[in-house]
């Protein structure tokens, strides 16, 4: 479960085709510590598909999937895993 | 490529897998062979992370651009790379020596993934008979100096990467200052003066170096990592006399095995910056492109080898006359 009331980055990728969404998720991961979250903000279809799927392959953990109003998917990352 | 690596090379051709490691000997030959998978050198470091000499300049401020980002993604897709992988590229120095055959398929590789400072030795011209091997030349560039040429070309591809031209012949008096600027060494000559002359200034200055050499439809490579692994004289103490050496006439060239081998030379750099996988160090890789094979010997340190064993007896750089360009 996520921690309630963790401060958290927000990233948009709103309209940034695959991979890129996930190389710039995967770049920012590479920077943070290790139990630190972030948000990041994906089309759905094919990015809500597959970002997902690389960040956890990679040993991250998707605390939390949703679909906010607007139809965008938003994805909370721990990353509990160094690159 | 050496004579006696081409008897070296029939000689394992002829041999099966399974076979009893052989002792081969000749005049330019004290090197245990041993097929790939029976023994590995005993307590060489052939990880290129590991190699102490091979230091890099601070990376952990740089950011990418978008244009970056897009550019370089199928680097940072891959596990053993990412973000960090990719700015150690970008940070890297290499120099080929060598505008040609070899190092025209090894520079290009090397300036697309992103190398940050490409350095290019070569003193000659683009000639009408080098546009069979040599991509980075066109028709339009014959009579232009070869780095100039490639140089264009490089820019063209990425204009992330550094380029610099050094139109000359390396020798004694001046490859120690110029190898110094640079983490590795890619040698992509074509004689066997230079040949010997980079690996001892390479050995002298602990700087990595990444050999290769072709010869009609075949190929070697080693890389060479100075007090890790042997280097070119302890499989070859002393370049052959000229009367071994093939003549011109002989020493004709399948464009593409330089392609593959120059290739080759990239992919060991780029592992050498990355710190990933096993490298070529105490191992030469043996391309036949007539029978389609890559044969893999290991090559011991030799104690007795004259630039880099116990007692070295070259200790100064020596220029040995050019007896015939094979390439």
């Amino acid at each position: 479960m996520m921690p309630t009331g963790t401060k958290r980055a927000v990233m948009n990728f709103h309209g940034v085709k695959c991979p890129y969404n996930y190389v710039k998720t995967k770049l920012a991961l590479e920077e943070m510590e290790l139990g630190q979250i972030v948000e990041v903000i994906v089309d759905e279809g094919e990015p809500a598909r597959h970002v997902p799927k690389s960040i956890t392959a990679d040993g991250q953990t998707l605390l939390e999937i949703f679909k906010d109003e607007a139809g965008l998917v938003h994805l909370v990352i721990q990353k509990t895993k160094e690159y | 490529m050496h004579a006696g690596t081409v008897f070296l090379i029939q000689d394992l051709s002829q041999r099966k897998r399974g076979e009893t490691p052989g002792f081969f000997r000749s005049q330019f030959i004290n090197v245990e062979v041993m097929e790939h998978g029976l023994d590995f050198l005993r307590g060489m470091t052939t990880r290129a992370a590991r190699h102490p000499s091979f230091h890099q300049t601070e990376h952990a401020m740089f950011q990418f651009t978008d244009k970056q980002i897009e550019r370089y993604s199928r680097h940072i897709i891959l596990p053993q790379v990412g973000g960090k992988g990719q700015k150690k590229i970008l940070s890297s120095r290499v120099l080929v020596l060598g505008a040609g055959g070899l190092g025209s398929p090894a520079a290009y590789y090397l300036a697309a993934a992103g190398v940050g400072t490409l350095g290019l030795v070569d003193n000659d011209v683009v000639d009408h008979s080098n546009l069979q091997r040599q991509i980075l030349h066109a028709t339009p560039d014959v009579g232009t100096y070869k780095t100039t040429s490639a140089a264009r070309k490089l820019h063209k591809l990425n204009p992330d990467c550094r380029i610099l031209e050094y139109i000359m012949r390396v020798k004694s008096g001046n490859i120690l200052d110029l190898i110094e600027k640079y983490d590795i060494v890619l040698d992509g000559t074509d004689n066997f003066p230079t040949r010997f002359l980079i690996n001892d200034a390479c050995v002298m200055a602990k700087k990595p170096l990444i050999h290769a050499g072709v010869f009609r439809f075949e190929g070697q490579a080693m890389t060479i990592l100075p007090g890790s692994g042997p280097c070119y004289r302890c499989l070859f103490p002393e370049p052959p006399p000229p009367g071994l050496v093939p003549s011109c006439q002989e020493a004709g060239i399948l464009g593409c095995v330089a392609g593959v081998l120059g290739t080759l030379q990239a992919v060991e750099a780029l592992k050498l910056i990355l710190g990933i996988g096993d490298l070529l160090v105490g191992k030469m890789l043996i391309f036949d492109a007539l029978e389609m094979q890559f044969r893999r010997v290991t090559v011991p340190r030799n104690p007795e080898c004259p630039v880099c064993g116990e007692h070295p007896t070259i200790t100064k750089l020596i220029d040995y006359d050019e007896a015939c360009e094979l390439t």
